[in-house]
């Protein structure tokens, strides 16, 4: 089949041939594109229709144009308030913990002292492989009054380990250590970012007489920024997106008292327990909105703090 | 100070390159022990769910008292009664005991090991001495919860998603990020940051009209939904591929085409032959992000448990079902094991993979 091909290639030399490889590009990526186009632009499309429609899944005959309501209803709904307020607390605490623990593990891991370096950076990486279903699973024992490890280890040091599971103020850094055992990734990228720094930079700031707390904040930490805006905005993004380890630990009925009743739970249950998808519709434009704003916000001070080495421009 | 004083013995070199090295040693020693200090923090969760998940319903009860193996205490049938046997503290040693008759001062005991003697009394308090205990694993928990949850069930759903949902993603995301590596199309940057773009969107303004549509075709409650998108290519996956194709040489792909290949044909015998270590990684990424996912298969196999995959499952078996301590902490394994083992099979390339989407971008 290619023979026609090469003998159009050979009549009409380079127009023609263009033409063909560009024929075949829109054919290799095709798959995007109609993928693109099927689960990215139509749905978002969609989505816009359906926030001002009245449209129960479950009663597909009494579609009805409901104009702005479904949009006032964010503004009127309690649980809209209370949930954003749990997920931006919740954000609040994790996201500094999740940005400086693995600049702290890497920071170890890339210590010319340390011993071992492949099993440590291997074992630290592995618990990011374990499902989330497990995870949870685990840690509920862990931190359980009853059976778990924790408070018993915090005993053996006589501090009395607090109800982590049942009280509205400790769930929040249960959750936290749970994110906390999946900073694999987060780790591992900041430790190849760290060896990616020239060595001599650092022989030339101890040439200079530079403390080792000075070369890891004027060397290091400038070089990695980039990394960390990295790791920066895809935890933004995944605190936004938060539901999976709060749904797992109980079935999203945002125990206790209502501290774990975050946004995203509240917009699955509205949209695939109720099937109100247009207020669901609604409820995904206002996380979508917030989203792009923090994105927005965080990509408007890059410039000031991300320091991007030659001309890379991705 | 007295330094001065303290002349060092004559067998003890004390050049510079020696304590160089000593302190050296002893910084490695520092430094390695902190970490080790973690990682035994970082990986307890594992020695707590094993140890757990090895107990029956009394092990976890002592558990509770800060009993951290699963031990049973070593009981002693005399006479058609149970008697528990304890460490009784004697002039000569430690012996150990069958308790026949507990009294507050004294109590009689009889020797397992010879119960034809005459019972030993001894003087004290029965309630100061310990049990003699044995380990005793509950290895059946692991057939328990592999019955109960319908393990090799959920294990197959879980395969077949994966497996089918990889060749999508390798067809799919090998042929555009072939598009995007080699072929000369108009507005192939924008394209290509669109594609990147879509990484931050958030997914759930899509997922309502999508799980609308899929409902309305009667998708929902089957694994066309948790399949088929993966045949139209993800933007992790293109990113990795094209940047390991845009560095393969252009050279071997002109010697081909010279030769007479087409551009599917020097894809297949060019371009992949030379790509195996990103494709595997891909193939990794793709297998793991499977296994794991939760939220999709949740929303589109919640009417049909016989669908569900293992994440599903064993969430809905412990949650639902309320399962007991031991049983939560055998799904648990039965949940992670897999992935984990995939993982260390293949760290080095897994590892790999996720360095360069991470520091490239």
């Amino acid at each position: 089949m290619f023979d026609a091909f090469r003998g159009r290639q050979q009549k009409e030399p380079v127009s023609s041939l263009a033409r063909e490889q560009q024929i075949w590009g829109w054919i290799f990526l095709s798959p995007w594109i109609i993928g693109f186009l099927a689960f990215t632009v139509i749905p978002l499309v969609a989505s816009v229709v359906f926030s001002f429609l009245d449209f129960q899944l479950n009663k597909p005959d009494e579609i009805t144009f409901a104009g702005w309501k479904n949009y006032r209803l964010l503004f009127t709904d309690p649980l809209v308030r209370d949930s954003l307020v749990v997920t931006f607390k919740f954000a609040a605490i994790s996201l500094p913990i999740g940005m400086i623990l693995p600049i702290a593990l890497a920071s170890l891991m890339n210590n010319k002292y340390l011993a071992g370096k492949r099993f440590f950076r291997t074992l630290f990486y592995m618990p990011f492989i374990v499902p989330v279903v497990s995870a949870v699973f685990i840690w509920r024992g862990m931190l359980s009054t009853q059976t778990g490890w924790i408070n018993r280890i915090l005993g053996l040091v006589g501090i009395p380990g607090p109800d982590w599971l049942n009280s509205q103020v400790w769930i929040y850094p249960a959750l936290v250590i749970i994110g906390i055992w999946g900073i694999g990734n987060a780790f591992l990228i900041t430790l190849a970012g760290m060896q990616g720094v020239p060595t001599a930079y650092y022989e030339a700031a101890k040439v200079d007489g530079a403390n080792p707390f000075r070369r890891f904040w004027s060397i290091t930490l400038p070089l990695i920024s980039p990394v960390i805006f990295f790791n920066l905005i895809l935890s933004v993004i995944g605190l936004m997106r938060y539901f999976e380890v709060p749904f797992i630990f109980n079935g999203g009925n945002g125990n206790p008292g209502g501290a774990t009743m975050f946004f995203n739970i509240h917009f699955y249950k509205t949209t695939f327990v109720f099937f109100d998808m247009g207020y669901g519709s609604a409820l995904a434009w206002l996380l979508f909105v917030i989203t792009m704003i923090l994105t927005l916000i965080l990509f408007g001070t890059a410039k000031y703090w991300v320091y991007y080495a030659g001309a890379k421009n991705e | 100070m007295s330094s001065k004083a303290l002349k060092p013995p004559a067998h003890i070199n004390t050049s510079p390159m020696y304590s160089f090295q000593l302190r050296r040693m002893g910084l490695t020693a520092l430094v390695t022990l902190f970490a080790s200090t973690i990682l035994v923090a970082f990986l307890m969760p594992f020695a707590y769910m094993t140890l757990t998940s090895l107990k029956n319903r009394d092990q976890i009860v002592n558990s509770t008292r800060g009993t951290v193996l699963p031990v049973d205490t070593v009981t002693f049938d005399y006479e058609g009664e149970t008697l528990d046997i304890l460490n009784v503290p004697f002039e000569d040693g430690m012996r150990q005991l069958a308790i026949l008759q507990r009294q507050r001062r004294s109590s009689t005991f009889i020797d397992p090991t010879n119960p034809s003697a005459d019972p030993v009394v001894w003087e004290g308090s029965w309630r100061t001495l310990d049990p003699v205990r044995e380990l005793s694993p509950r290895w059946d928990n692991y057939r328990t919860a592999w019955q109960e949850i319908g393990f090799p069930r959920l294990l197959f759903n879980t395969a077949f998603i994966a497996f089918v949902g990889l060749i999508g993603t390798l067809l799919s995301c090998i042929s555009v990020a072939y598009a995007f590596a080699r072929f000369p199309l108009p507005l192939k940057n924008v394209m290509f940051m669109v594609l990147i773009a879509t990484i931050i969107l958030p997914r759930q303004v899509m997922l309502v009209p999508t799980f609308a549509f899929f409902s309305y075709i009667g998708w929902t409650n089957t694994w066309l939904p948790l399949i088929v998108p993966h045949f139209f290519a993800n933007a992790y996956n293109v990113f990795l591929l094209r940047q390991y194709f845009l560095q393969l040489p252009r050279e071997l792909d002109e010697a081909a085409m010279i030769d007479g290949a087409g551009p599917f044909k020097i894809l297949t015998s060019v371009i992949v032959p030379q790509s195996w270590p990103v494709i595997i990684s891909v193939a990794l990424f793709h297998l793991v992000f499977a296994w794991n996912d939760y939220f999709e298969p949740l929303i589109y196999t919640l009417g049909n448990p016989k669908l569900q995959p293992l994440a599903v499952g064993i969430q809905q078996f412990n949650f639902l079902y309320g399962a007991e301590p031991h049983l939560i902490q055998a799904t648990a394994l039965l949940g992670l094991i897999i992935p984990v083992l995939l993982f260390f099979f293949a760290q080095g390339v897994f590892m790999k993979g996720v360095v360069v989407t991470g520091v490239d971008k």
